[in-house]
């Protein structure tokens, strides 16, 4: 890839975090360009979404610098992260739709909330996202009647409703038919391809991604333990990536959590 | 045991500390509540029409109670065309505020502290810091001017209520001379020291409520069980304010 | 619920506690009872005051016309101030009496004022000249009792 350094929208240098002693993340070094879209993959509560808080700003890293368009997240105060956020847009892991708004409210939300566009246009362009994500015929239904997969569809129309620069996707994929998986990626692609923007995905479906993405980063025990263009990570010979697309149970990436052995634990409750 | 005791005092300490900076920025990001109106009309739609019935209600049944109850005390010293200035100073003084205060902290703060905790819970707070509008601003300010703007026209509602409930039980019941029950009234209850004491009372009432409604809301445990807790604490800690302001109030207020 | 019917219910509302802070107002406090009428200060000393509060009534010829604003001890003269706040529509000439007086045997005490026959009239922060304090029942009894005492052995 031809981007040159300092072009950076994304930039993030040995970021730490720990929530209270438990340190998550160890030292991430992580860039995306503009027009780049990034997939991040990693084991079930490796810290992903913490990454993607940490980018958006709602949290501080404890070392380490996360610099967006140029601004040090870590620095910023409150209207200049607003000012940033409003260029960002980011799918919730579990939606985050607001319960009390209909579909159509909901996607209408930062439009009201950050424009003051006539009522026809802002008609307009919401019903344009909700078709974008296959639910224009849903736009009347509330939250609460929705399906999961429907859900996040509506969360992501949400997350692009201001044609962001940066758009931040927790598990897009999470929930949908092999039909929506595959409109959905391509929607993904061509947005940020449209706008001009970066893309930043936390996915856990190897196979949709790699065909989508530019590039790939993988995540474990807190660390980057191997990155790659699609075509790099199937060649892989690495052991972490092969477990990770082969979905393989054994390898370096650990299916438990830290714990002692289970015998010892069973044992000890046995013994009491 | 001690060091117990001690963790929950600086907890507490710590939540007050927390509740004071929550009110400085609730104040500071109100401006949103009054420039868009709608935002804070619907809010005085759930907590203040919603609360509608229940008030009503219980402020007729306060009034007939007193009704009785006061005649029964004051004829027996016959004196009973007092029933009037009865009824009309326990409730704009006291009973008015105060109950409908009680009242208000369980059907309407509850409800803005089960809201706004279970946003919280899914994320919707979070989700809309990242789209750069301020929960503060957007969620939690105009749910307080809500309630805040509510509570006086209540419990002023609620002393009326209660004043014709005391007239029907005296007056069309009873029998006391509808004349004396009202001149009496009006010879005895003094406008700014009365009303407008009662009035501001309610007043403080509902900052106080509201305050507490959404802040527990706000400072929750985003899980169900602590959505739970924090909606007992409203309406616990509601009810002790409301008393304990009382009581200091009334200290200033009814002195002379 | 759209956002015009919640308009409503709220006016409607809105309306309701409107009248009812209303209907406190005019029919149960009596709006006119002179709460937010204009009126001017007068003072009056008294040697005792007795059981006198302030916001008691002034009344003269049984008529209410101001409240007792504010009740002060004078140590150098040693005596009570009674500030007055009389309504601004009713004048009074300038040797005016006042007392303090009770409402019935064990009712409330009030200033009562009794009206003089000077041409000119009390202004704001006028002094009433003659005054006639409260009458203290154990006093009362005291002194009929040494008066009775005193009588006995005379004749
Ligand atoms: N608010 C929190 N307080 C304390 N620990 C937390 C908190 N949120 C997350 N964690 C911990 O941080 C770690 C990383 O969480 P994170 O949500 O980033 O995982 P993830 O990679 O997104 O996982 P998944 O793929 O399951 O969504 C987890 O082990 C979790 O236990
Ligand atoms: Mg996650």
């Amino acid at each position: 890839m031809a981007h040159r350094e300092e072009k950076a929208l994304v930039d993030l240098r040995q970021v730490h975090f720990a929530y209270g002693k438990r340190e998550i993340l160890s030292g991430i070094d992580l860039t995306v360009h503009r027009g780049q879209l990034v997939a991040i993959m990693g084991g079930s509560g490796c810290g992903k979404t913490t990454l993607l808080r940490l980018i958006g700003g709602q949290l501080k890293a404890s070392a380490g610098s996360v610099t967006v368009d140029g601004q040090d997240m870590g620095q910023l105060g409150t209207e200049a992260l607003y000012a940033l956020r409003r260029r960002m847009g980011m799918l919730f892991q579990f939606g985050a739709l607001f319960t009390d708004m209909s579909v159509f409210e909901n996607v209408a939300f930062p439009l009201r909330e950050h424009t003051d566009l006539p009522e026809s246009m802002l008609r307009d362009l919401v019903l344009m996202k909700l078709q974008a994500v296959g639910l224009l015929g849903g736009h009347a239904l509330m939250p609460s009647e929705l399906s999961g997969g429907m859900a996040r569809r509506v969360a992501l129309a949400r997350a692009i409703a201001l044609d962001p620069m940066l758009i931040m996707y927790d598990e897009p994929f999470a929930g949908l038919d092999p039909i929506s998986l595959g409109v959905v990626g391509q929607l993904i692609r061509r947005l940020n391809d449209a706008l001009g923007a970066a893309s930043i995905m936390v996915t856990h479906d190897v196979v949709e991604s790699l065909s989508i993405v530019d590039y790939v980063y993988f995540v474990s025990d807190g660390r980057i333990v191997a990155k790659g263009t699609p075509d790099e990570i199937r060649e892989s010979k690495d052991e972490f990536v092969h477990q990770f697309v082969h979905a393989e149970p054994d390898g370096p990436v650990p299916f438990h959590m830290k714990a002692a052995p289970i015998g010892e634990l069973l044992m000890g409750e046995g013994g009491q | 045991m001690i060091r117990n005791i001690g963790a929950r005092v600086i907890d507490g300490v710590w939540r007050l500390g927390f509740a004071s900076r929550f009110l400085f920025l609730l104040l500071r990001y109100s401006g949103q509540s009054f420039l868009r109106l709608h935002l804070t009309l619907r809010e005085i739609y759930f907590s203040g029409v919603l609360s509608l019935l229940i008030i009503l209600v219980s402020g007729l049944f306060v009034g007939l109670v007193l009704g009785l109850q006061g005649y029964e005390t004051l004829q027996r010293y016959g004196s009973s065309e007092a029933l009037g200035v009865l009824v009309a100073l326990s409730l704009t003084r006291e009973l008015g505020p105060v109950v409908a205060g009680l009242l208000f902290a369980s059907r309407a703060g509850s409800a803005v502290t089960a809201e706004i905790g279970l946003m919280k819970t899914t994320e919707q707070l979070k989700a809309m810091d990242m789209m750069a509008v301020n929960p503060i601003a957007r969620v939690a300010a105009p749910r307080f001017w809500g309630g805040v703007i509510s509570m006086p026209l209540l419990a002023a509602l609620f002393s009326a209520m209660g004043i014709l409930g005391g007239w029907l039980i005296g007056v069309a019941f009873i029998g006391v001379d509808d004349g004396a029950f009202w001149s009496q009234m009006q010879a005895a209850v003094d406008i700014r020291y009365d009303i407008v004491n009662g009035v501001i009372k309610s007043f403080v009432f509902g900052v106080a409520v509201s305050l507490i409604a959404v802040f527990e809301g706000y400072d929750c445990e985003p899980t169900a069980e602590g959505v739970s807790r924090a909606i007992t604490r409203t309406v616990v800690s509601s009810a002790l304010a409301i008393l304990a302001l009382d009581f200091v109030l009334t200290s200033f207020m009814f002195r002379g | 619920m759209s956002r015009s019917t919640i308009d409503l219910w709220v006016g409607l509302f809105v309306l309701m506690g409107g009248a009812a802070l209303l209907f406190l107002a005019l029919k149960v406090g009596n709006l006119s009872a002179a709460s937010f009428t204009e009126s001017y200060t007068i003072e009056a000393r008294f040697a005792n005051i007795g059981g006198l509060k302030v916001r008691a009534p002034v009344k003269v010829a049984g008529v209410v016309v101001g409240r007792v604003a504010d009740i002060r001890y004078d140590n150098e003269r040693f005596e009570a101030v009674v500030s007055m706040a009389v309504e601004s529509r009713y004048e009074f000439p300038r040797d005016t009496i006042g007392a303090i007086l009770t409402s019935g045997l064990l009712g409330e005490q009030y200033v009562g004022l009794e009206p003089g026959g000077d041409e000119r009239m009390l202004k704001a922060g006028d002094v009433l000249k003659i005054t006639q304090s409260a009458v203290v029942l154990e006093k009362l009894i005291g002194q009929f009792l040494f008066n009775k005492a005193a009588e006995a052995p005379q004749p």
